[in-house]
């Protein structure tokens, strides 16, 4: 309930966004794409800052604040965009966890993903605290006793760290190579996990398209000038800090700890972990088929394998044992079964001629043969001025909604599944329009549905669509649930057009009658 | 939508995106400790006594041993825990007992705890007890010390200084 209107948020604020960045500039539609790229800023940055800095205890401070006052224009820059970049790193990521969640990528095949993506949590706040232990100065003091203190509360340690920080004839030059080690080594930790993130999605976006990259980086490039990070007084262990100018986003679990306990702070911290580590295995759903690959009709083409989203296909070699002949594999586990793979495989165009139309490559609960019966069915049943066929997805806007006397829809369980070759076919079995329609740009539930189709409808990518076919009678509507609107639209521009459809695709009318 | 009202949308939810780090990366300030307090740090690592006394080995007891481990006096393996006590103007702040660490119980007790008084003239008396043959406090110093605003008193213990330590 709570997950369900809270989605309806999100997407609220996702569409509005839309409005103003259209989905390939959508922040939120990037935001695993924009925590890498904040990730490389920190990279970039920290480079500069670890070369000038100074591991002792007289030459932390000096060498991060000299950076500020007499460097500001290159050094304390790099400084404040490091802090700004660590901030905005965290903040996406909290944003990717909860988009994510809301829409229940968590489950079935997802579930690797989301168990390798938690524990980067952990990684990204302690690489982050780390970080303000080496400027040394009031706020790295507080950071690091208030870190010394919440370890020394687990009775695993027997030697308290706090002791550390007893006075300031307690802290040596070693110590800052520790801190060094803990937010550095961290740090490559967390880029290695991520690494393993992404090792089930294919065509995996690294980083956000060129102007939302840019728009990203200037926009803290321009907090770094405007509002330079500069650091408090020096650390001096004799005296408690008072009163600081704390970074939320990142220490905020220092002032949890200090408002209730340690044993709160990590009973918050493991417990949210915990939870989030059980949330695929809490709730229990229903897999469904995966897709299936027919020997006869596979030729190892190598465009399932292209194509598929998650990575689920292999090619091996073919049973029939011709030298160089492949075949597709599906590893179910990783298999969404979202039939993208059946969109690509040039078998499923439905003008062979056989009576039962099989591709290489197929979903078992919706046969791309059904659909040509289907099409076939619906198109010799409809009369009237116009036939109208619409091909939608179980996820994006309702094609069911459109149904009609002079509407057939049809809804795939992606839109990718539907090899383009299904728009000329209907089209010159008495069609006078087609409506592909699908999830929102850069919306799809299955990341690359809508993206291919487009490509394969636009001749970009194969199979495509072939040049022949009549634009005009296309409409492609990327649209969500909800959003049902423009389907309509796109049927009242199809229904403004003359009956009868000209060029090659008339005379292949004739020809088929 | 226009293109130069998207522009402009765009621009200002850069802005606010910027804006959001910028506010939260420095407010509202944090009041770590409180104006005119000051800290007093109770930590201390100690081993405790043994458990028991130790013992010298007869003869034959010693005969019966390996000639390589035949050391005069046996001494229980198993440490004291310890129990520290801080009263500061007759009430007592800080009190922690502290077990020895390893399985065996023979490694050193830790005691951490933190306490913020009001700065000024304040009369200290610390205890420590170290044994479990003894009864009462093994240690125990009274101090009268003005602490400043801010100051971090720490209260630890090093028995080649004369136990109870205040720096």
């Amino acid at each position: 309930m709570i997950r369900a209107s809270s989605l309806a948020a999100w997407n609220s604020c996702e569409r509005a966004l839309d409005t103003l960045f259209g989905g390939a500039l959508n922040p939120l539609r990037h935001l695993g794409a924009l925590a890498f790229l904040f990730f490389l800023l920190l990279a970039i940055s920290g480079v500069y800052l670890y070369a000038v800095f100074d591991t002792s205890v007289e030459g932390a401070w000096r060498s991060i604040d000299d950076l500020s006052r007499d460097q500001w224009w290159l050094g304390g820059l790099l400084r404040s965009l490091h802090r700004y970049a660590a901030d905005a790193f965290v903040l996406v990521m909290l944003l990717h966890l909860a988009r994510e969640w809301l829409h229940g990528h968590y489950r079935g095949f997802r579930r690797y993903s989301w168990l390798t993506g938690v524990p980067l949590l952990l990684f990204a706040f302690v690489g982050a605290i780390g970080g303000f232990w080496l400027k040394w100065d009031r706020l790295g003091q507080f950071s690091a006793i208030a870190t010394a203190e919440m370890l020394d509360w687990l009775p695993i340690f027997s030697a308290a760290f706090t002791r550390n920080f007893l006075g300031n004839e307690a802290v040596s030059d070693r110590l800052f190579s520790l801190f060094v080690f803990v937010h550095i080594g961290v740090s490559l930790l967390l880029l290695f996990l991520a690494w393993f993130h992404v090792q089930r999605i294919s065509h995996a976006e690294m980083l956000p398209s060129r102007p939302l990259a840019l728009g990203a980086t200037v926009a803290l490039l321009t907090l770094a000038l405007l509002s330079p990070v500069m650091s408090q007084a020096p650390a001096d262990l004799s005296v408690a800090p008072g009163e600081l100018a704390i970074d939320w986003l990142l220490l905020f679990i220092h002032p949890v700890m200090y408002a209730t306990s340690p044993g709160w702070a990590w009973a918050l911290s493991a417990g949210t972990l915990l939870l989030l580590f059980a949330l695929p295995f809490a709730t229990r759903s229903v897999r469904p088929p995966v897709a299936r690959v027919d020997a006869a009709n596979c030729n190892g083409c190598r465009q399932c394998f292209d194509d598929c989203p998650y990575a689920a296909i292999t090619l091996l070699p073919h049973p029939d044992g011709k030298p160089g002949n492949e075949i597709a594999v599906v590893q179910g586990e990783l298999c969404a079964s979202c039939g993208i793979c059946t969109g690509a495989c040039p078998p499923s165009t439905p003008f062979r001629s056989v009576e039962t139309l099989t591709p290489g490559i197929d979903m078992p609960q919706s046969p791309i043969g059904a659909l040509r019966a289907q099409l076939e069915a619906r198109l010799a049943a409809m009369g009237g001025d116009h036939r109208i066929v619409v091909f939608g997805c179980d996820h994006g806007a309702r094609a069911s909604t459109v149904e009609g006397t002079d509407v057939a829809a049809f809804s795939l369980l992606c839109t990718g599944m539907l090899p383009p070759s299904f728009v000329e076919y209907a089209l010159r079995r008495g069609a006078t329009g087609v409506v592909v329609t699908g999830c929102r740009e850069n919306g799809c539930e299955f990341r690359l549905g809508n993206q291919w189709t487009g490509e394969r409808l636009r001749g970009a990518r194969q199979p495509r669509l072939r040049s022949r076919v009549p634009r005009e009678r296309l409409r492609v509507a990327w649209a969500d649930r909800g959003e049902e609107e423009s389907l309509h639209a796109a049927l009242r521009e199809l229904r403004k057009l003359p009956r009868a459809v000209s060029g090659p695709i008339r005379r292949l009318q004739r020809g088929m009658r | 939508m226009s293109r130069a009202f998207s522009w402009i949308g765009q621009i200002l939810l850069y802005a606010a995106f910027a804006a959001f780090i910028g506010v939260f990366t420095r407010w509202p300030s944090y009041q770590h400790l409180q104006p005119d307090h000051a800290l007093v740090k109770l930590s201390l690592i100690h081993h405790g006594q043994r458990v028991g006394e130790c013992r010298q080995l007869s003869a034959e007891e010693l005969e019966k041993l390996p000639p390589n481990m035949r050391a005069p006096m046996s001494c229980p393996r198993e440490r004291s825990p310890i129990l520290v006590e801080v009263d500061i103007d007759g009430d007592t702040v800080l009190r922690q007992a502290a077990q020895p660490s390893g399985l065996s119980r023979d490694g050193v007790a830790s005691v951490y705890q933190r306490a913020e008084v009001p700065a000024g003239v304040h009369r200290f008396d610390i205890r420590l007890r170290d044994s479990a043959r003894t009864e009462g406090f093994d240690y125990e110093r009274i101090e009268v010390l003005e602490l400043r605003p801010a100051q971090i008193l720490v209260i630890d213990f090093n028995a080649g200084k004369g136990g109870i330590t205040l720096q």
